[in-house]
């Protein structure tokens, strides 16, 4: 695998691979020197052109216990602001021996695009509406290892909650949690489900009520304000009073349910208990397998580790 | 075509007495066991490891000495052309610091994965010091690395592929077609 660019391009079994591999990766990191040197000489920059906390600095850090270099490369403080376009930024990047691009940008498709103007890898740490398959893969992660049933979710119902339309998060998980076996069910008011929808292996409702005491995951995406330019809910407070997670369904919740958040948290707003009151809360073990998960990814692309294809194809 | 000659080098029986005569050594070497680790290096030297912790309770009165796992493949020199091993762990039950650790493999070869485990452990502590115990030496180092235990010194071809088990031992001699062997 050279580049990841969307869960759609992997197979079942490079989706597992890639689980397992985590698994190693979370032992390296629960060491006392978290630190491996597998990826050593290699460089890996970060390119966001979109707002990060987590997801730019869970890469560094995956970078580094793998002791390969890391580039940060701030838009704000870049030539960018000069006028130079994103291509001759890659290229320029690129010349200074650059083997991965972790690509954050707001436009769907600009991670592919990357892997036409460099020789290096290219990793999508999200793409507009499109693609983060590296959430997708440390959600799929905490929620197996939570179950404890290997690679399996057959049998499982995750409830996937809110902006659906504008999230990558929700695209990328959709199809990563159905390959894994699970009943995927979209929960959202219909205008913020994507006109795509139809096409999913999925169905979707459009009341958190019906369905909260029958799911085993709870997966409540953000409420993006920063995309909302049309009035697709009436306001935040009635989205939260349909969709929210309140005290009372928190209790109808099944024992067992997990509830997973990719954050930034809107508190008040899609969760209004406190996270930290929930049993079955692992957002912040989603967190802390982050950094393994997108280590198993950087060793993966990187070392041309995993057995090769039959047939080659790269 | 390849044809392949499979010849067993030590039974199922020599493979127990070998590493029972090991067992001893290594209580000998370090008069006792109390400061002893054993770390199998997956996957062939786990079972070993077991194996000599096992004998080394059964005659030195029940003392029970640590034993752990060590996956060695993120040190490796050779990262691109081995696969990660997929349900190998590293697992060190104890702080090693201090302590005397036996590093046990089944077969000794080019020495590289020796390299490679001495840089993993080292990232788990600081050790006294620390010896190898293998079952099999079949030559060809390419490191100045040595065992201090060895089961059995086997003298063999580069190209042959060593075989070690509870089982026993088994060494496949491989006679190669001109390209494969040039290429080897």
């Amino acid at each position: 695998m050279k580049h990841l660019l969307s869960i759609d391009e992997l197979t079942v079994e490079q989706l597992t691979a890639l689980l397992d591999l985590t698994d190693h990766m979370v032992e390296i990191s629960s060491r006392p020197v978290p630190k491996v040197p597998a990826l050593r000489g290699r460089t890996v920059a970060s390119v966001f052109f979109e707002d990060s906390t987590r997801t730019r600095l869970s890469f560094e850090t995956a970078a580094k216990r793998l002791s390969a270099d890391t580039m940060t490369f701030n838009v704000g403080t870049s030539s960018v602001n000069k006028g130079e376009s994103l291509r001759d930024t890659i290229e320029t990047l690129s010349a200074m021996g650059v083997d991965a691009f972790v690509v954050r940008h707001k436009s769907s498709g600009v991670p592919h695009m990357v892997t036409e103007w460099t020789d290096a890898s290219v990793i999508n740490a999200g793409d507009g509406w499109h693609q983060h398959p590296t959430q997708a893969l440390l959600d799929c992660h905490t929620v197996t290892r939570s179950f404890g049933t290997g690679n399996d979710l057959t049998g499982r119902t995750v409830a996937i909650v809110g902006d659906v339309k504008h999230s990558r998060v929700a695209r990328s998980n959709v199809r990563a949690f159905t390959m894994l076996g699970a009943d995927v069910v979209l929960v959202a008011p219909r205008t913020l489900l994507p006109p795509e929808f139809i096409d999913w292996p999925i169905r979707a409702v459009d009341s958190l009520d019906e369905v909260i005491s029958d799911i085993d995951v709870l997966y409540l995406l953000r409420m993006q304000r920063e995309r909302m330019d049309a009035a697709l809910v009436p306001s935040l407070g009635e989205y939260s009073a349909r969709f929210g997670l309140t005290r009372q369904r928190a209790d109808r919740l099944k024992s067992d349910a997990l509830v997973l958040h990719p954050g930034p948290m809107n508190r008040g707003v899609e969760i209004v208990v406190d996270p930290a009151d929930l049993p079955g809360s692992r957002i912040l073990d989603q967190v802390r397998t982050g950094v393994s998960a997108r280590m198993s990814v950087l060793y993966t692309v990187l070392s041309g580790g995993s057995v090769p294809p039959a047939g080659g194809a790269e | 075509m390849a044809t392949e000659r499979r010849a067993e080098v030590l039974s199922a029986t020599d493979v127990g007495r070998a590493l029972t005569r090991v067992s001893h050594e290594v209580v000998e070497r370090n008069s006792g066991v109390s400061s002893l680790v054993l770390v199998g290096m997956q996957r062939g030297g786990v079972w070993i490891a077991e194996q000599i912790a096992r004998s080394i309770s059964s005659f030195e009165g029940q003392f029970e000495v640590p034993v752990g796992s060590i996956d060695v493949s993120m040190y490796r020199d050779d990262i691109a052309l081995r696969p990660v091993i997929p349900a190998a762990v590293t697992d060190i039950p104890v702080d090693i610091t201090g302590k005397t650790v036996v590093l046990v493999d089944d077969v000794l070869f080019t020495g590289r994965t020796v390299r490679a485990a001495l840089d993993a452990l080292l990232d788990h502590g600081r050790p006294r010091a620390v010896q190898l115990a293998v079952l099999v030496d079949r030559g060809h180092r390419e490191l100045p690395i040595r065992p201090d235990f060895v089961g059995k010194n086997i003298p063999t071809h580069v190209s042959d592929e060593v075989d070690a088990s509870l089982q026993g031992v088994f060494v496949a001699s491989v006679a190669l077609d001109a390209n494969k062997r040039a290429a080897s």
